[in-house]
């Protein structure tokens, strides 16, 4: 039971897998077994590759005998993450698996070629093992707007496991995979980690290729990843990040090959010239009493470690909500019309008929298709991004929108002129109930205060695990960062992670 | 500020989204709070400030305009929900074409 092979971290099982301690095929069934098990009570996952999965492992079984068989001072390099399953978003493309996007617009849909980032991931040597639920389009943050069905979260199965990446989220922090992929938008990998007590990274954007990431907002979308160490969640990062010609805004950076310091418990001093800022804006009325305890229990423990802690301002955080809330759903409503029954998805109505009885007109296919297969969110936010970009409101909302967006991200260039990275908390609360905001959706969107600033600025972002409330449902803070400065997260968080245990809770399934 | 049905209407043709009377209803009143919050918007002073509409790079990474190789027609058809000869069947367009013997 303590010695589960599903219990290893990405590292750990990496390094198991060399020397030849467990084998993928174990590895790889294990996990398989454990997310039959498990899905029925928190449908994590949309598609389960049983069997592909099981085939690749044997293929990297052989693959791993052989290095193990060839002698050490002349082996070649093996791929980094050999035979190691992990779970993907079901908004990143896997060619030949199903691709809901948590919609039913998308039903049936399977994708001819494999986004970016998957792609980097496979010449890894990752098996996938399955799709992880979302929010529709990533729309959320509980995945209550899946069309598929809400997952539940490991803490507690009565509450949500944040959102849109709570398939990933619940997977990685059920043992179901060592690490999973997710998309973040306005929050949507740190929100889902701090609810269940995991560490994921928001990329600055630009640094992960979008291509083959379902478009949610074009100016905000990053891929991002999700484990149980800040260890594993880097080492992901440098795997799937880099310029891509397939998406013009990847930026053409080389990837810095993170090595963390701070090994074992000999931490002391270890954050001597680090700089942190804790910004003011951010423990505001609302927040949850406790999640501002842990936070700030959390910055004293870098002090401890060397760290320089100052307050700071970040002054027009207040207007970020209705600046993502207006941007994010105008590019949504442009991405989103893609989808209208003709190219792929179902059709309204003319599926399936004869063409003589095809009555309906181009129109009212769009129409009919739209209306009965996009969930309320979808359409919510496709008729706000519409309205915000319609003539005569164009200037008041998305120009406004877009004008306060740039002093949101001078607040950021402020900040960082005078420190190294900012902690704060990733979201007001701890993990709501299943239901609690429904037909409120003001309520919910209240729920991303915290995480949007950095999508507006571009910033990268980091969340993980500081703490446990009375209920015993887990704490995130986030650290963010200078754009491409996804090291300097790492390294905190790895280092806090080295003195405390909060990341190697588990919750109790079985 | 209170949406009217004519202008949830409106949008929901923009967008090209049949919704049901209750939808209309319900995001009228949705909509409408949602945008009362926002209002809040309109007290910051941005006279001087830029639009950013980008946090990335500001050049744009554009490969040469060369042809490559893509898809096979086959492969892009495989999603699509009505196939004819080797392409995607659409539904007519133009209001006369539908009353013909084609219909």
């Amino acid at each position: 039971m303590n010695t589960e092979v599903t219990d290893l971290t990405l590292t750990k099982a990496v390094r198991a897998l060399r020397v030849g301690d467990i084998t993928s095929q174990e590895l790889t069934l294990a996990c398989l077994e454990r997310i039959e098990r498990l899905n029925s009570i928190l449908h994590a996952f949309l598609y389960v590759n049983r069997q592909g999965a099981l085939e690749q492992a044997v293929v990297a079984d052989q693959h791993l005998q052989a290095w193990r068989n060839s002698s050490p001072g002349n082996r070649e390099t093996l791929p980094a993450l050999l035979g190691v399953p992990i779970a993907v978003k079901d908004v990143l493309a896997v060619q030949g698996m199903p691709c809901t996007a948590g919609s039913r617009i998308l039903e049936g849909f399977i994708p001819p070629f494999n986004a970016t980032t998957v792609d980097h991931l496979l010449a890894a040597g990752v098996i996938i093992v399955g799709k992880t639920n979302t929010d529709e389009f990533a729309m959320g943050s509980s995945t209550e707007n899946s069309a598929y069905g809400v997952t539940h979260n490991p803490w507690d199965t009565n509450r949500v496991p944040g959102g849109s990446s709570g398939g990933s989220a619940a997977a990685v922090t059920a043992r179901m995979v060592p690490v999973a992929l997710g998309s973040d938008t306005g929050g949507s990998v740190r929100q889902p980690a701090s609810f269940c007590g995991i560490t994921g990274l928001k990329p600055t954007y630009g640094r992960t290729s979008r291509y083959g990431l379902i478009a949610y907002g074009s100016s905000l979308d990053t891929v991002g990843a999700l484990g149980r160490t800040a260890e594993d969640v880097a080492t992901l990062f440098t795997l799937m990040a880099g310029r891509d010609k397939r998406d013009a805004t990847s930026v053409d950076l080389p990837v810095p090959k993170i090595e963390l310091n701070g090994q074992g418990k000999n931490t002391t001093g270890s954050l001597a010239n680090l700089r942190v800022g804790v910004p003011q804006e951010f423990f505001v009325a609302g927040i949850q009493p406790e999640v501002e305890k842990a936070v700030r229990e959390a910055v004293r423990v870098l002090e401890s470690l060397g760290a320089q802690v100052k307050t700071i301002h970040l002054p027009h955080t207040e207007y970020a909500l209705p600046v993502y809330y207006l941007i994010a759903p105008a590019e949504a409503s442009a991405n989103l019309a893609r989808f209208d029954g003709i190219r792929y998805g179902p059709r309204a109505q003319t599926d399936g008929q004869e063409a003589g009885q095809n009555t309906l007109r181009m129109w009212d296919v769009f129409r009919k298709t739209r209306g009965a297969r996009f969930g309320a969110e979808a359409k919510r936010r496709i008729m706000l991004g519409t309205y915000a970009l319609s003539a005569g409101y164009y200037d008041a909302f998305y120009g406004q929108a877009q004008k306060v967006r740039t002093l949101i991200k001078q607040d950021f260039e402020n900040a960082f002129q005078k420190v190294d990275v900012i902690a704060a908390p990733v979201a007001p609360t701890t993990a709501f109930r299943i239901g609690e905001h429904n037909d409120d959706p003001l309520a919910m969107y209240l729920e991303d205060i915290f995480t949007l600033t950095a999508n507006l600025a571009g910033v990268p972002g980091l969340a993980f695990p500081v703490g446990f409330d009375k209920q015993g449902l887990p704490i995130g803070m986030q650290l963010m960062g200078p754009h491409f400065q996804e090291q300097l997260l790492f390294q905190t968080a790895h280092t806090y992670q080295q003195i405390t245990d909060w990341h190697e809770r588990k919750p109790r399934l079985d | 500020m209170t949406l009217s049905m004519e202008e949830v209407e409106h949008i929901a043709e923009l967008a090209r989204l049949e919704l049901t009377d209750e939808e209309k209803s319900r995001y009228r009143q949705q909509l409408s709070a949602v945008l009362d919050y926002f209002a809040r918007l309109q007290t910051v002073d941005t006279r001087h400030i830029p639009p950013t509409f980008s946090v990335g790079q500001l050049q744009p990474n554009l490969r040469p305009d060369q042809a490559q190789p893509g898809l096979s027609r086959q492969v892009l058809l495989s999603n699509a929900p009505q196939v004819e000869q080797g392409q995607f069947r659409v539904p007519p367009i133009l209001e006369d074409i539908t009353t013909d013997k084609h219909g």
